[in-house]
């Protein structure tokens, strides 16, 4: 592995006060991605009495190493890019509920109820809900079991536990493939397994992988599940066609088969689509008045780091527009 | 050779601007360095000529044997943030990487002489009343590492029976093979309890009781209604799964294991005391 030199993440290091549960806030923006951020950052500049619940601040751009699409960087460090973003919303002096999930959001006459999972209770004239999505699962047997055991969700953290080993990867598009590129510069023998027939990555990422000796390429199969005691000895795979099984040994699995998103807190409030976003209209706008949403975890296609900030900055004003027709400001 | 960027510099001037009080930095190298070990001296004292707060001592690990005892080490390079008095708080391995910053807010803390911890961490760690060791195995290029790092700090600052521990993993491989290492973050607590995935602070706080068999709540209230954000719930749903992207799902609770959450809260536990029965516990000899 090259020497990763010295990261200074200075947005992390500014200390941010907590929401105080007696406040009555104009808005509790729910999330800590780049659609959260903007919107903190709008919204604290429109002096709305803001205050941000999340677990983490980057959301799923801690999960990517480099971003090579944010307008003005031709490339940066992903983590660079969420340590700018975090110093930018704390500098601003808004409270910042760190290391809270939310379990649920109810709306009390017009106002709104924010419970997290800690049992924490916010309230707020209006609610943004910018929690994005997370890692899909294959739900197979031993998965579960052997999660840190070889089973493995993060390239970049990961990658360099299976230098020289043999890998499974599980999925067929650009994270899988850029996955199995960060497993080939460890070079370990990778095994790519898709579900559906062909491949769905760019054909930029897929021509190295394929080039790659080390690689083997399984699409339209199934995984039927994940084989080990203590650790991950072998994933069992179905030819979608033939039924046909096989077992590949292999020392791990990368799991990247696409995104959940983070709604069940909102279930009972707003109408889901089938795959859990939040319908939004183009200012933000939900079906329940005061509610918006925005970035990856609404109906809003494409799910880009840069939309999802034009969908919080958006999110953000609308919800300064309905608090200014409604009298709360 | 300089190791930090004139702009890092700059950044922490700024920082260290700021301390409070004294703050001890001991680092044990040998008389013929490690590559790794000149590089954490190279740095530490790079780090320390930015403030006069900042006291630097490099100590020989082989002759300085009193030292190596009284602070419990037993590898190099090792570094001991500290005031007055040792908090518990080391570094194995170099602090690179992402885990430069750790060592800046470990230095800002420490200074302040109080880690910051909310009321409701510094209540359950009060019930932590004999000695626990905290070892959160990393890799410096892993974006989740730092918090699982700094939450450890920060409970050992709060409470002297916490000793807590970076231990960087590519320098330090037996230990990848004795604790079983396959993915980082991963904390190891008094040898036997682990986890893996940073955890928030109070979380991280019940999962030192837990490792001590001390009662400590389920994970999320409301784990069995819904999968907030970020949080993994285990469900054990077993219906046929489908890699399409594209594909239509309709179960609500098809969590999936993110990255930072890679444990599974309990399904309801009868009493606070009982142990997670989900839970990845690791038996060490």
């Amino acid at each position: 592995m090259d020497f990763p030199g010295f990261s200074l993440d200075m947005g992390s290091l500014k200390q941010a006060r907590r929401p105080d549960p007696a406040v009555l806030y104009d808005l509790l923006i729910l999330g800590g991605g780049p659609a959260a951020m903007t919107a903190a950052i709008y919204a604290a500049r429109k002096m709305l009495k803001v205050a941000v619940i999340t677990r983490d601040f980057g959301g799923q751009l801690l999960e990517t190493s480099d971003v090579e699409n944010w307008i003005g960087y031709q490339q940066i460090n992903a983590k660079d890019l969420t340590s700018k973003f975090e110093e930018h919303v704390k500098s601003f002096d808004l409270p910042v509920a760190m290391g809270e999930a939310v379990a649920r959001v109810e709306k009390e006459d017009e106002a709104f109820k924010v419970t997290t999972e800690q049992g924490k209770i916010y309230k707020a004239w209006t609610v943004l809900l910018a929690t994005g999505k997370h890692h899909r699962s294959l739900g197979v047997p031993g998965e579960k079991e052997l999660l840190g055991r070889g089973v493995a969700y993060c390239a970049t953290c990961d990658a360099p536990f299976y230098k020289k080993k043999r890998v499974v990867i599980a999925g067929g598009g650009n994270s899988a493939f850029t996955t199995a590129f960060d497993l080939m510069k460890v070079e370990a023998a990778i095994t790519m397994i898709s579900f559906s027939k062909g491949w769905q990555a760019d054909a930029e990422l897929r021509k190295r992988i394929e080039s790659y000796e080390k690689a083997r390429l399984l699409d339209n199969h199934e995984i039927v599940r994940i084989e080990g005691k203590a650790k991950v000895e072998a994933v069992r795979a179905k030819d979608r066609k033939t039924g046909a099984e096989q077992t590949i040994a292999c020392d791990g699995i990368f799991v990247e088969i696409g995104l959940i998103s983070n709604t069940a807190m909102v279930k009972d409030l707003v109408a889901l689509n089938p795959q859990g976003e939040v319908e939004v209209d183009c200012s933000c706008r939900t079906a329940v008045p005061g509610f918006f949403a925005a970035g990856d975890v609404t109906t809003v296609p494409y799910k880009q780091i840069v939309i999802a900030a034009g969908e919080g900055s958006k999110a953000a004003l609308a919800a300064y527009d309905y608090l200014a027709a409604a009298r709360k400001i | 050779m300089p190791i930090l960027e004139d702009k890092q510099k700059e950044q922490l001037r700024g920082l260290f601007a700021g301390l409070d009080n004294e703050v001890n930095v001991v680092m044990f190298s040998r008389e013929i360095e490690c590559e790794h070990c000149r590089l954490t001296r190279d740095l530490l004292t790079e780090v320390s000529t930015l403030s006069d707060k900042i006291k630097l001592t490099v100590k020989n690990f082989v002759e300085d044997k009193e030292e190596v005892s009284k602070f419990k080490l037993d590898k190099i390079p090792a570094t001991v943030i500290m005031g007055e008095k040792d908090y518990g708080i080391r570094y194995y391995g170099v602090p690179a990487g992402y885990e430069f910053t750790s060592l800046i807010e470990d230095i800002i803390l420490v200074s302040r002489r109080d880690p910051g911890l909310p009321p409701e961490v510094l209540a359950e760690l009060a019930k932590v009343d004999q000695p626990v060791h905290v070892q959160v195995m990393i890799s410096p290029t892993c974006p989740y590492c730092p918090m699982a790092v700094r939450t450890a700090h920060k409970l050992a600052m709060a409470n002297d029976n916490i000793t807590a521990d970076m231990v960087e993993t590519t320098e330090f491989p037996h230990l990848v093979r004795k604790y079983d290492v396959q993915g980082v973050p991963h904390t190891v607590i008094n040898e036997f309890y682990s986890f893996v995935g940073p955890l928030p602070e109070l979380e991280t706080a019940y999962e030192i009781l837990r490792a001590l068999g001390k009662p400590a709540p389920p994970v999320h209230v409301h784990a069995e209604e819904v999968s907030g954000a970020g949080a993994v719930h285990d469900h054990g749903h077993d219906h046929a799964h489908d890699h399409d992207h594209e594909h239509v799902h309709q179960h609500e609770h098809q969590a999936a294991p993110p990255r930072p959450f890679q444990e599974k809260p309990a399904k309801k536990a009868p009493e606070n005391k009982a142990a997670r029965p989900d839970k990845k516990k690791s038996k060490k000899k």
